[in-house]
């Protein structure tokens, strides 16, 4: 029996798959698409709509976007490294009681209240990754129960009341004065959008210039590899979940100025609208991917897509089911721009 | 980087390591083995699958901590106890399965954990990584873009990408776990160029692979491992093939007379014609009689397990046909598998042959639940008891009872679970996937006869096995397949662990006549 006959020696090649890489696949194109949907509800919401192209209107989803933006730069570098950040919302809760501890009950100075609640935040973020990283329990269970234990927190602090800052008028002009108001009469834009895309530059520039944003994206683009290569997984995890916990605490910061008072039950269900954002914005739940400038458009096209919903009348119901619709759709056209790859 | 500028130390000892021992959990993987290395020397590693090659070097990379003995590098005693501290020491590995970060660029992947800063505390100057990488690339006469990401690039290109890391560490030695597995003959010259520029260089290089013939081409010494154990080692210039392939293989006390099944029946029951996928699968093509059992034998990674989830639908093939009984028939899905009665049997039983958590009852169901189904999806719960009840005794199956959830079974009865788990879906074809992996000696002997006995009721059975014993001592007929190829059909009469050695390595295409 002939058992084997003889087999061409035509093995096909992909050697040069750069060549044939489409700008449909490359990875900037999700942050393009992104960027495209937003210019288009922009442009839409404003056909369908006056009110909505009034300059307070811009300013009033500007101002929406900050905080939501805040908590995304955290959950990038954690979503980046394949991991998930369920605590950010109740963290953010969190870091605004303890504001409201530190300037209102114990009358701290009020940078030094503000830096101790950013580093409220700090401390949940590295004990989630104190967890993690040296406990090994699953980023999704440990950030878990970090939301449990702080929103639990922020009650037992606040006792149930929220914390107004009454006493002290400047705190509330933080976020909520205009410094580019002051230099261009008319054109009050509140401090906290400023703030977001300073925290944003920031991020920024730690994801793609610093030692701890390449590590980032080792951790997520292959852990074991990242390991072998002499690297500290433990103790750079560590520091991406500190880091999260920080941003998730100027985020508290900001919520307290915004409202002029810390209040313990808000905050709840933030942690999905910011995932939600980063995942809009092309960055990568398995890891290894992702951008500070995707998520600060996830942000824009959540609150623009609530605000403009809102103008039209649609009730607040059916905004969520939009939402849901936006994060799925999403999702769907990035891993059909991957599976090409 | 000035590893291609050192100097030649002449021919003494680098490294030696000697009485070696590591165990697994109930392995024994590594007793008293010893190995020496040279100054610019290429000192291939040989042995069958399981030998203990890769163990041997992942101790020397601080991967693994060895049970007992010594490690000597350039005449002092060290102990290796991290990766990071085998590359501190100038040791390098090249793992079997790359160790890259696909998302980051090339020159980020070489220089991952060193990066150069810049002036700013913990700022990664990407300018200073490429230019770095590119005067390495210079010196290895490197073709490479350090700035395009590494899954952009080819596996041959990745590969080089590797061995650009290891020198970048001033490597005195290193390792190349099968670095040529993956490679085209074009590629592979190019790697042996830069393997004979870094003996030049003085560097020390294990080389670890399943191709004998290249033995010749590139090392200078040879040594043979065997159950994780030392065996010898020889002149590469000086030994021959045969010679080493029957160093590799042994006489183990295995070969006892097989106890094969008069093959009663010359009708086909399953025929796969031409069957190609990629480089995975290429012109694959053989015939399996009823009540036949038919070895797959060949080295890790030549395809045989690739072959079985092709024909049982589980990954797709590009071109060829499977024939049953004669009879053309299309193939998408395991469930399409196992309407046309073949069964398979995964080699990781845990992860695809049963479900741990259920009982053993449910697990003997669950590839053909239709039979145990009444009115609108309620189970027959007699039914799968009585079933249940009718495998335990028929296989043997030791366990307490039919609700002992399956996890809590010893390897042995586990597959003899998954066994009758396909005797209850009453598939023709059974694919065994080895068999008798992680399964202790008492335990083999009764899958064997159980494998006879459904061959003399008919079953006709594929048994895909590493252990040439196994094989040897099963089959009616073997199969050897090498790199995607089937390279040879061996009759039971002419088939040894020599001949079969030789046909796993067989790297050029063989036409072999198997008389019938």
């Amino acid at each position: 029996m002939k058992s084997e006959s003889q087999t061409p020696k035509t093995v096909s090649h992909s050697d040069e798959p750069k060549a044939a890489r489409t700008l449909f696949r490359s990875d900037a194109m999700q942050r393009i698409m992104a960027f495209g949907a937003l210019i288009v509800l922009a442009v839409g919401f404003s056909l369908a709509s006056p009110y909505f192209r009034t300059f307070d209107n811009f300013v009033g989803i500007l101002l929406a976007t900050a905080v939501n933006g805040v908590l995304g730069l955290g959950v990038t570098f954690v979503i980046i490294t394949a991991g998930i950040d369920l605590s950010v919302g109740t963290v953010l809760t969190f870091s605004a009681v303890m504001t409201g501890v530190f300037i209102t009950n114990w009358h701290l100075p009020i940078p030094l209240g503000i830096l101790g609640g950013v580093l409220a935040g700090g401390t949940a973020g590295l004990v989630n990754g104190l967890l993690i990283s040296r406990m090994r329990i699953p980023p999704f269970i440990a950030t878990l129960g970090m939301l449990y234990a702080t929103k639990g927190l922020s009650l037992v602090i606040s006792e149930l009341k929220p914390i107004y800052f009454n006493d002290t008028p400047a705190f509330r002009e933080m976020a909520m004065g205009s410094a580019l108001g002051k230099i261009i009469p008319g054109f009050e834009v509140p401090n906290a959008v400023f703030i977001m895309f300073g925290a944003a530059i920031i991020a920024h520039l730690i994801l793609s210039r610093t030692i701890l944003g390449r590590y980032t994206f080792a951790m997520g683009s292959n852990e074991e590899a990242t390991r072998l290569s002499g690297v500290n997984v433990a103790v750079w995890k560590t520091a991406v979940y500190a880091l999260c916990g920080l941003f998730s605490g100027i985020g508290g910061v900001l919520m307290a100025s915004r409202l002029n008072s810390a209040q313990p039950a808000l905050g709840a269900g933030y942690e999905l609208d910011a995932i939600a954002a980063v995942v809009i914005g092309g960055t990568s739940l398995s890891g290894g991917e992702g951008s500070i400038l995707g998520t600060i458009i996830g942000a824009f096209i959540i609150s623009t897509l609530t605000n403009g919903l809102r103008i039209l009348s649609v009730p607040q119901e059916w905004q969520m089911v939009v939402t849901g619709g936006i994060v799925v759709a999403a999702v769907f056209l990035d891993m059909l721009r991957r599976r090409q790859q | 980087m000035n590893i291609l500028s050192s100097t030649v130390e002449g021919y003494e000892v680098l490294l030696v390591m000697e009485g070696i021992y590591k165990s697994f959990p109930g392995v024994q993987a590594l007793s008293d083995v010893r190995f020496e290395l040279r100054h610019g020397e290429v000192h291939a590693l040989v042995g069958e699958n399981g030998a203990g090659k890769s163990t041997l070097m992942k101790i020397l990379g601080g991967i693994y901590h060895k049970d007992a003995g010594r490690v000597i590098l350039e005449g002092r005693e060290v102990e290796i106890t991290s990766p990071g501290m085998a590359q501190h020491l100038g040791i390098s590995i090249i793992h079997q399965e790359l160790n890259l970060m696909p998302h980051l660029t090339v020159a980020q992947n070489i220089f991952i954990g060193r990066e150069p800063r810049a002036k700013v505390p913990f700022v990664v100057d990407d300018n200073a990584t490429n230019e770095k990488a590119m005067r390495l690339f210079e010196l290895m006469n490197l073709r490479l873009d350090p700035t395009v990401k590494v899954a952009d690039l080819t596996v041959a290109k990745q590969q080089m990408v590797e061995i650009a890391k290891a020198l970048s560490f001033n490597a005195k030695i290193l390792v190349m776990d099968e670095p040529t597995a993956a490679l085209t003959d074009r590629e592979i010259d190019e790697l042996f160029a830069i393997i004979r520029q870094l003996r030049e260089k003085g560097v020390g290089v294990v080389h670890i692979s399943h191709r004998l013939e290249e033995l010749k081409q590139i090392s200078d010494r040879v040594t043979v491992m065997r159950d994780g154990k030392y065996i010898d080692t020889l002149m590469t210039s000086e030994a021959k093939v045969d010679q080493i392939i029957s160093l590799m293989v042994g006489r183990t006390i295995y070969e006892s007379t097989p106890e094969l099944p008069e093959n009663p029946n010359q009708e086909v029951a399953l025929e796969v014609r031409n069957l190609s996928r990629g480089k995975v699968l290429r012109d694959v093509s053989f015939d399996l009689k009823t009540g036949e059992i038919l070895g797959f034998a060949g080295l890790i990674g030549a395809g045989r397990t690739e072959v079985a989830r092709a024909i049982f639908g589980a990954d797709a093939y590009e071109t060829g046909e499977i024939l049953i009984k004669g009879k053309p028939v299309h193939i998408k899905s395991p469930g399409d598998a196992v309407m046309h009665g073949i069964g398979y049997l995964s080699e990781d039983r845990k992860r695809y042959g049963l479900t741990l958590g259920m009982d053993v009852k449910e697990n003997v169901a669950m590839a053909a639940m239709k039979k145990f189904l009444r009115w609108a999806g309620w189970m027959d719960f007699k039914k799968t008891v009585l079933r249940g009840q009718e495998m335990v005794k028929a296989l043997n199956i030791k366990t307490p009872s039919l609700e002992q959830k399956v996890k809590f079974l010893s390897g042995g009865n586990q597959q003899k679970v998954v066994i009758g788990k396909w005797l209850t879906a009453d598939t023709d074809i059974l694919i065994f996937d080895e068999p008798t992996r992680g399964i202790d000696v008492g335990a083999k002997s009764e899958i064997y006869k159980l494998l006879n006995d459904l061959a003399h009721q008919g079953k006709s059975i594929i048994m895909i096995s590493s252990e040439l014993p196994e094989v040897l001592r099963m089959s009616h007929r073997v199969v050897v397949m090498c790199e995607g190829r089937v390279t040879g059909i061996l009759n039971a009469g002419e088939a040894t662990q020599e001949t079969i050695m030789k046909y796993a390595t067989m790297r050029s295409e063989v036409i072999i006549d198997t008389p019938q």
